[in-house]
């Protein structure tokens, strides 16, 4: 991968996901080959939006590098909440850097702070926009299971406000693999996402119902449904109720669908699909740590390139 | 000289934006920045006929030459539009204005959870697409309603 930052799933080829994934898997098999790689680095963990789990999962697979990690804390706590600019911010935060991983409320936000400041900045997620670093592992995920040609893809749940949604369907459209939509017609894909897909020429066909396509899936991949996008609470109930699924819905399915969720789940997997050999969700969540090191790794083994570019100048 | 081109030369120096859209003449001030507040003589003229649009709007800018981006911007709410510099009464140059590949600083970006809404120090930035433009920031992408968003 030739990129200095990773702000969206757009920018990356097929040859950028497969080199970073070809990395994870090695990683993965020989982790201690990684552990000092990195020492002496810093990356900074700038998160503007409440995360505990991406935030882990950057700062596990950091100190597995050997890179330590400074912390912005809670945004409560922060200059943020005096009113910085988050332009201001991140310029103050690229000094004691190497590396900077980002999670905000806005949408843009990670381009943004890319523009300000010269060390790699990661996007973990703005606002309903992006979340690149979880497609990798997604996408990690999924070739462990099936590879990543000759596909059928199912997303099912928020499809209008779900950034891991929106990076993992651009991403996806690097390979072959057939999309399905599968959302209540109020939460389908918005019209950017849309505009990418079909640019691409890739192959999607939306849904508002599961059942008729299930048989034909290779991947389930299962979004939560958020109260706050429905203006009362019965509505909310009812057309949330409608995503769920348990293992009684997957008697229909293939044997080998691959159930996959970005986690945290509340109730649209029923704890009883945990039992069955579909569930990936966890193995995915693990997927984390590999695929963040590979990144992480990429990322600064760019930038130290590039300052030994300047430096040869 | 056809009473039409006696009507576009009658400023002695500046620009005259002709085959503009029938409705579009205060968006494209806008866009320009014009206000009258310069001291220079604006004149707008509306739905005036024409044979190619039906009706169209007509502005005229004295002591005021546009730039280049100036005149790309003006290509989203005015495709159709011709730019006519005139120095001492001539019409010394008559382009049409062609898309740029973006836009910056002008529109406003319509999704109100974008980071160019958010009190940045920041320009937003539109890429020019098939039908509309894009924002470079959060991808929202506007169409026809691009005169709804500019930004003054
Ligand atoms: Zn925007």
């Amino acid at each position: 991968m030739r990129q200095d930052h990773l702000i969206t799933a757009t920018q990356l080829s097929r040859d950028d996901i497969e080199a970073v994934l070809d990395r994870a898997r090695e990683v993965a098999d020989d982790p201690a080959a990684y552990a000092d790689r990195h020492a002496g680095r810093v990356l900074a963990l700038c998160f503007f939006e409440p995360s505990t789990r991406t935030r882990m999962s950057f700062d596990s697979a950091a100190k597995r590098l050997g890179i330590d990690t400074v912390d912005m804390g809670d945004v409560d706590s922060s200059s943020v909440s005096k009113g910085e600019s988050l332009s201001d911010t991140v310029r103050v935060i690229e000094g004691y850097a190497d590396a900077l991983v980002l999670r905000h409320p806005s949408e843009g936000a990670a381009t943004l702070a890319a523009e300000n400041v010269s060390v790699p900045v990661v996007n973990a997620g703005d606002g309903a926009g992006q979340h690149p670093s979880q497609t990798l592992l997604d996408l990690h995920t999924i070739r462990e299971n099936h590879g990543l040609d000759d596909l059928t893809v199912g997303i099912m749940g928020d499809l209008k406000y779900g950034r891991t949604v929106h990076s993992l369907a651009a991403a996806l459209t690097e390979f072959d693999v057939n999309q399905h939509f599968i959302s209540p017609e109020s939460l389908r894909i918005p019209r950017s996402v849309r505009f990418d897909l079909h640019e691409t020429g890739a192959q999607i066909r939306e849904h508002e119902e599961l059942e008729p396509v299930l048989d034909e899936l290779d991947v389930l991949y299962v979004t939560r449904i958020q109260k706050e996008r429905f203006p009362d609470e019965n509505e909310y109930h009812r057309v949330a109720g409608e995503y769920r699924i348990d293992a009684e819905t997957l008697e229909a399915a293939a044997d080998d669908l691959t159930v996959m969720h970005p986690l945290p789940r509340v109730d649209e997997i029923a704890p009883d699909v945990d039992e069955t050999d579909h569930a990936t969700y966890f193995e995915q969540a693990h997927n984390g740590i590999p695929v963040r090191m590979a990144l992480l790794d990429t990322l600064l083994e760019n930038a130290e390139a590039d300052e030994g570019t300047e430096v040869d100048r | 000289m056809s009473d039409h081109e006696l009507r576009v030369s009658k400023i002695r120096d500046g620009t005259v934006i002709d085959h503009v859209e029938g409705g579009q003449a205060l968006n494209v001030l806008a866009i320009l920045g014009i206000d009258g507040s310069e001291g220079h003589g604006v004149s707008v003229g509306m739905n005036v006929p024409s044979d190619r649009l039906g009706r169209k709007d007509i502005v005229k800018v004295e002591e005021r030459e546009l730039s280049q981006s100036e005149v790309d911007v003006l290509s989203l709410i005015a495709p159709e539009a011709t730019i006519n510099i005139v120095r001492d009464f001539e019409v010394v140059e008559k382009n049409r204005v062609t898309r740029p590949d973006s836009v910056t600083g002008v529109l406003s970006c319509p999704n109100r959870n974008c980071i160019t809404n958010a009190d940045e120090p920041v320009d937003t930035r539109f890429d020019v697409v098939a039908d509309g433009v894009r924002c470079d920031y959060c991808s929202t992408i506007l169409r026809a309603d691009i005169a709804e968003h500019i930004d003054v």
